[in-house]
Formats: structure tokens, C-alpha cells, sequence
């Protein structure tokens, strides 16, 4: 920094930040084309998630029936724990974001910390909800089983469950795998009140796989459940 | 609205620095747009291989040359080699990687490892899918439809799905890419009407991209998990339905048809204002049918169902849609007219393509109103006509438009100009070769000959043969370029810095530009094309 701390205009203390590419005139410049893209960066993944709930709509519509029963086989339990434990790592996540927005380097790591330790905890608890759709033979497929009428689109129910909780697990390895670069970082106290863009881009991916699974639980849990249990 | 002047500096970006990892792993926004340049020729090669055997299986009607099922496989091969790995990334990923940034005055994109990943991306997509061609091919058609792709095909859909899923994101990270760029990296003065409408084409392509790619990548994969594992989405014996598939694909891959137009519209801007030494007629309205167009092509894809079984209802919906997108289309094809009009227009390489692109993409454009007529679509639909009226469009004006561009600021990549004559003459071969291959399609189509036959009834076989010989026709317009472009290369005169004394900022920099583009940081004070201030004028 004291290298080129000759006399420049204004704005360019923040210039020569480590962090700062050259292709970009500022720190702000820099910031701000990140968190774009970031928000794009999220836009796709919309739309990404947003063919498969098209087709969640579109049977549902179709086979209503099949949906409440396959939805009853969903262990609303272990998923309503994984919700509580997801919100509760969208917390620890936007604390990390606070803590580094402060130089509090410590709260950044144990925040981080926390949430990945609350991650892993809904991949676990998937992992066992999986397992035992494996153990009774509600894997779609050649080996699929299931007692009903509405056997075959329960198939089609159970098609889209694995399909978009796993698609939604797999968002949750790759944030994960984030995570542990963005600790490492912290750790390595790379970031500042001046400079926390990985930190605050990490938390908004996060948030978002957070919030696909606000939508997912209700969709694929909550069919129809009041109706059963009154 | 030029401030730097340019010094030659024997300083480029091509010769600074010279190794083979100097350019796998370059972060220069101009080299990646020549390995795009590279690896899209290749894919260009693997393609028009395709549809050299479709053009001689079709000159005799016995279906002598290839099996019922090798035809099945070569043109489902040219398909997604054209679409996923020429078209689409033609204009965008070379053109609009080597000028974008030079356009806005900036250093670079703003994100560029993430432009050289979006290569490498590209690179294992194209692996992928050449590795399926060899290793047999597959016969889906490039559309993939289901069922008969999930469990009825015994060719390699599961290696090919994979390939064009993984180039969607490619072509997803650049078009994010440049949407950041252009809204943050302009230079101080570079207001959005002052942009050139090259860069407003680009924006609208990017938007597309953004939106639509994520959902045709979903699509493959679905397609991809239900062929593995036996997951059903769109298997009829569960009560799936394959329409929803067709729905989901068209839901990108019509709007994709604009992915492949727009850049090559924006291209023609520039192009049509360079060489008639005026502003474009009517800016605003072209920058803003660029949008309109982006938007509408989201609200049209079930004019491709129109026989899979939609309701009357809502396929008269999408009919008045699909018309609803001619309306910015002429608003373009009118306002590079006027801008013509009593122009001191001059007569080079890169005119003769626009004037192959305004022929070809009006027919193309005109046909698309009678396969988007409900009544003529039951007829036409699935035969060549549609044939035909597609390749009118994207190959036609993107591939026309691509040319344009490339001859325009062939100069500038590379700092040497081209034989002006040879490429007037290719031009002019590509524009007949073009019209003799797919014009008689059009008249093969309404007598009712179906797409996707290896034979067909011996009455047909004068149009298929002017078609075949037209194709080779065009085949040698191709080919010149080609071999033109490699000799002006290496032994190309010096173009120096502005040879078409063209307004922009990509003009104001060397030839080749620095690696780093400009000396200092340009600021603009006036619109894009601003010929009437230029001192000098041309003949």
C-alpha cells in the first residue's frame, strides 16, 4: 500500500486494497459487479429449480390424490427438524456476515463454523430420511414398490421428491464446499469492514438454498396433511 | 467521442507473451474470444461434415448412401453440433468476447476467470458430445424428445444429453458475465443511449441466456435421470406426460433461436452505420426491438405444438404471439433500410455480407408468419418447408450476420486486412449457394415432403438435387473464407488502427489492441455514431 500512497485524487486509498483486480477502476466498481452477479447468479438458479416445480404443478393438478398419499410417506418430522435447523443456519450465516462486516474475526469463524456444523446436520438427517425410502422400496425405478391405487403416479410424486431435495442436497455439498474456502479465509484474515465480498455473496447463496427449501417442505410434506389428521 | 489517441506499439495482445499456457490460462477477454473462435470452427467443421451426408443420402431418392438409422444419427449429429456449438455461441462468445469490453472502454469483463471457464466449459460440453458421436451417435433428433429418448433410443442420448447440459452453462456464465459488464464496466460518459446498439443486441442475448438456459438445462437432465435411473417425469405408463417435456424444451429453444439472431442484428447495426457514413435511423427504437424481442421470445414456444395435442385456445394465443414478434423484427429490418436510404454508401467486404443477411433473413423472417398461421401450420408442420424457413433464419442471417461481423473487425483481432475481392466473392457464393440449397426446400415442403427421411418419392428428386448442388456451392463460400482469413493472418497488409474510419471505442485502440486495450481510460461525450462530425469522409 505505502507504495503508491504518492499523491493521488480522491477514492484511491481503497485502490490498493490486496483484494483489488486490476480491471476495475474502485473497490466499489469491484463490489458492486459481484454482488450483480451474485443476484444473477441466483436468478438462474431460479429458473433452474423452476422446471422441475413446473412439473411438480403440473401433476399435481392432474393427480391429487397420488400427491396427498405419497406426501403422507414423507417423514414430516425429520423434515420439520431440517427446516428449524436451515433457519437456524440462515441466522449463524447472517451473523458471520455482521461479525466480518465489523473486524470481529473470531464471531466470523465460530458463526461459520456454526452454520456449516447446522449444513451438515440436514444432510445427515436427509441422508437417514433417504435410507429409508431405499429400506421400504420407494426408490422410483425398476425396483419400485408401493400398495395403492395411485401406484403409478405416486412414482411420478416420489420421482420429483428425489429430484428436487436432491438437487436442493446437492446445492447444500457445493455450500458447504464455500463455506470451507470462505473460513479458510477468515482464518487467514483476509477480510475487513473495507473488504468482505465473499463473505456477504457466500451468505447470499446460502439464503437462497435456505429459502428452496422453505418452498420444497410445505410442497412435498404439507400436501394434504390437515385432511388426515383432523 | 475519442480522447486516446492510438501510438502503434509493437506491444500486443497476440505477442506479449507467446506460450501455449499463456493462452489456456489467459484471462484476456480477447484471447478467449479467439479460442471460442477455434473451438466453434471445429464444431462448425463437425456439423457441415453432417449436413454434407444428409445432402448426398438426398440427391438420389433410394436412400442408397446411409441406413434408414445412420440417417437417423447424422442429422440428430448436425443438429447439435449447429445449434449447441456453432450458433449459439458464434456471435456472442467471439464476437462479443473481442468487442464488448472494447466497446464500453473497459480493461476487461467483469469477471474474467469466469470468461475462461465459460471456455473450458464449452471445451468438456463439445468433448462430450463428439465423444457420443463416436461412439456411434445418437438418434433422437437434436430435440431429445421423450419417450422415445428416454427409453426407446438405444443410441448414446445419455453422453450427448450430458454434453449439451454442461455447454448450457457456458453459454449461462457468459451471458452473466456480459450483463454485468455492460451495466458496470462502461466508461465515465458512456450513458445506455450512447451504447453502440451492438451492445444493446448483446444485453437482450444475455438476458436470454440468463433466463432460458437454466430450464433446458433442468430439461436434459430430467431426460437424463429418468434414462439412468429409471425416475419417471415423463413416462406415459405412470400417467408422465411427454407434452410437458416439449413445453419445458421449447421454453428455451425457441427463445435460443434469438440467442442465435439477436448478436448477429446487433452486428448489422454497426456494419450498416460504418458504411453508410451516418447515424442509424430511428436508434432508440433498434436498441429497444433488441428487448422487445428478448421478452416476446419468451411468450411464443408452444407455436412448436401446435399438433402435439395443445388446446385450440391456447395454441390461437401463441399464433397472435408469434405474430406479435415480427413487429420489432421489422422495426430492424426498416430501420437499417432508412439508414441506407441516400447514403454515401461504401462498397466493401462486410456490406456485401449485411446485404446477404437483409436478403436471407427476410425470407426466413416472412416464412415464419405462415409456419406461425394455425391452418398452413398442419400442413407444413414437420416438413421441409419448416426446414427451410429455419435455416433461412439461423443460418441464413446468424451465420451471414456472424460473417458481416467478423470481416468488420477482422482488422482490429488481428491487425491485417483480407483480400477485399475474395470476400466479396464469398459473400456472393454463400448468398446463391445458400438460396439454391433451401429455397427449393420450401417448394419440396408444401408438396408435402417430411424432415427426417433417408428417402423419399422419385418426383422429388430435382429439387433435392438443385438442393445437393446448391449445398456445395455454399460448401466453397464457407471454405474460402477460411483459407483467406488464415493467409491475411500471417501475411495480411497492416490495418492500422481505424481502417474503416469507424466511429466506436474498439476503433480508437492499436490494431491488435494492447493487452490491456487502451493506454488510458477513454471518456465518451457523444452517441455511437456520430459520422456527420467525422473530418474525413469517403468517397
Amino acid at each position: 500500500m505505502a507504495a503508491h500512497a504518492d499523491s493521488h485524487g480522491h477514492g484511491h486509498v481503497h485502490a490498493h486494497h490486496p483484494a483489488h483486480q486490476h480491471h476495475f477502476e474502485t473497490m466499489e466498481q469491484q463490489s458492486e459487479a459481484a454482488t450483480l452477479g451474485m443476484w444473477l447468479f441466483l436468478v438462474t438458479e431460479v429458473m433452474f429449480f423452476g422446471g422441475l416445480l413446473m412439473a411438480y404443478l403440473l401433476y399435481r393438478v392432474w393427480y391429487p390424490h397420488a400427491w396427498s398419499e405419497g406426501s403422507l410417506e414423507l417423514d414430516i418430522v425429520l423434515g420439520g427438524v431440517n427446516t428449524v435447523v436451515l433457519i437456524g443456519s440462515s441466522l449463524t450465516m447472517a451473523l458471520a456476515v455482521r461479525a466480518a462486516q465489523t473486524d470481529q474475526r473470531r464471531a466470523t469463524i465460530v458463526f461459520l463454523i456454526l452454520t456449516m456444523a447446522l449444513g451438515l446436520t440436514f444432510l445427515v438427517i436427509k441422508f437417514f430420511e433417504y435410507k429409508h425410502k431405499f429400506d421400504t422400496g420407494h426408490v422410483p425405478g425398476p425396483n419400485f414398490h408401493f400398495e395403492g391405487p395411485d401406484a403409478p403416479q405416486v412414482e411420478i410424486f416420489l420421482s420429483l421428491y428425489f429430484a428436487l431435495t436432491g438437487l436442493h442436497a446437492l446445492h447444500m455439498l457445493i455450500g458447504f464446499g464455500i463455506m470451507s474456502v470462505i473460513l479458510w479465509m477468515a482464518i487467514k484474515n483476509r477480510f475487513s469492514h473495507e473488504w468482505y465480498t465473499p463473505v456477504e455473496l457466500a451468505g447470499l447463496y446460502w439464503h437462497f438454498v435456505d429459502i428452496v427449501w422453505i418452498f420444497l417442505f410445505p410442497l412435498l410434506y404439507l400436501v394434504d396433511r390437515s385432511h388426515h389428521f383432523a | 467521442m475519442i480522447t486516446a489517441t492510438a501510438t502503434e506499439s509493437p506491444v500486443n495482445y497476440l505477442n506479449h507473451q507467446s506460450t501455449v499456457a499463456s493462452w489456456l490460462l489467459t484471462k484476456d477477454h480477447k484471447r478467449i474470444g479467439l479460442m471460442y473462435m477455434v473451438s466453434v470452427t471445429i464444431a462448425f467443421i463437425i456439423g457441415a461434415f453432417f449436413a454434407a451426408l444428409i445432402r448426398a443420402e438426398l440427391a438420389t431418392p433410394q436412400g442408397d448412401l446411409l441406413s434408414a438409422d445412420v440417417y437417423n444419427r447424422v442429422f440428430t449429429m448436425h443438429g447439435v453440433a449447429m445449434v449447441f456449438f456453432v450458433l449459439i455461441p458464434a456471435v456472442p462468445a467471439i464476437l462479443g468476447n473481442f468487442v464488448l469490453p472494447l466497446m464500453l472502454g473497459a480493461k476487461d469483463v467483469a469477471f474474467p476467470k469466469l470468461n475462461l471457464l465459460s471456455w473450458y466449459v464449452f471445451v468438456l460440453g463439445l468433448t462430450f458430445t463428439v465423444g457420443a458421436m463416436i461412439y456411434g451417435g445418437v438418434d433422437t433428433g437434436w430435440t431429445f424428445y421423450p419417450p422415445y429418448s428416454t427409453e426407446g433410443s438405444n443410441s448414446n442420448v445419455l453422453l450427448a444429453g450430458i454434453g449439451v447440459f454442461i455447454t448450457g452453462f457456458s453459454s449461462i456464465l457468459t451471458g452473466l458475465n456480459f450483463m454485468v459488464t455492460i451495466h458496470r464496466m462502461r466508461a465515465p460518459g458512456l450513458t445506455w443511449f450512447r451504447l453502440p446498439l451492438f451492445v444493446w443486441a448483446v444485453y437482450s442475448t444475455a438476458l436470454v441466456m440468463v433466463l432460458g438456459t437454466p430450464v433446458v438445462a433442468i430439461t436434459v437432465a430430467m431426460v437424463a435421470v429418468e434414462r439412468a435411473f429409471g425416475l419417471g417425469f415423463f413416462d406415459p405408463r405412470l400417467g408422465g406426460d411427454p407434452v410437458l417435456f416439449q413445453h419445458l424444451f421449447w421454453f428455451y429453444s425457441h427463445p435460443a433461436v434469438y440467442i442465435m439472431i439477436l448478436p448477429p442484428m446487433g452486428v448489422i447495426s454497426e456494419v450498416i452505420a460504418c458504411f453508410s457514413r451516418k447515424n442509424v435511423f430511428g436508434y432508440s427504437f433498434v436498441a429497444f426491438s433488441s428487448l422487445a424481442i428478448a421478452v416476446f421470445g419468451f411468450l411464443v414456444w408452444a407455436h412448436h405444438l401446435f399438433v402435439a395435442g395443445i388446446s385450440a385456445y391456447s395454441a390461437m394465443v401463441f399464433s397472435f404471439l408469434t405474430f406479435a414478434v415480427a413487429i420489432p423484427s421489422a422495426v430492424k429490418t426498416f430501420n437499417w433500410t432508412a439508414t441506407l436510404y441516400r447514403a454515401a454508401i461504401w462498397w466493401k467486404a462486410p456490406m456485401a455480407w449485411v446485404y446477404g443477411f437483409m436478403g436471407l433473413f427476410l425470407v426466413g423472417g416472412l416464412t415464419g408468419l405462415f409456419t406461425a398461421s394455425l391452418g398452413i401450420d398442419i400442413h407444413i408442420h414437420d416438413t421441409y418447408f419448416v426446414v427451410a424457413h429455419f435455416h433461412y433464419i439461423m443460418v441464413g442471417g446468424a451465420i451471414m450476420g456472424y460473417f458481416a461481423g467478423l470481416h468488420y473487425w477482422w482488422p482490429k483481432m488481428t491487425g491485417r486486412m483480407y483480400h477485399d475481392g475474395l470476400a466479396k466473392l464469398s459473400a456472393l457464393l454463400v448468398f446463391v449457394g445458400f438460396n439454391m440449397t433451401f429455397f427449393p426446400q420450401f417448394i419440396l415442403g408444401y408438396l408435402g415432403m417430411p424432415r427426417r427421411y433417408h428417402m423419399y418419392p422419385p418426383e422429388f428428386q430435382v429439387l433435392n438435387l438443385a438442393s445437393t448442388a446448391g449445398a456445395t456451392v455454399l460448401g466453397i463460400g464457407y471454405l474460402l473464407p477460411m483459407l483467406y482469413l488464415t493467409y491475411s493472418f500471417f501475411k495480411g497488409q497492416k490495418a492500422g488502427a481505424n481502417p474503416w474510419l469507424a466511429t466506436g471505442l474498439e476503433w480508437t485502440t492499436q490494431s491488435p489492441p494492447l493487452p490491456h486495450n487502451f493506454i488510458e481510460q477513454p471518456i465518451v461525450t457523444e452517441g455511437a455514431y456520430e459520422y456527420s462530425k467525422r473530418e474525413i469522409k469517403v468517397a
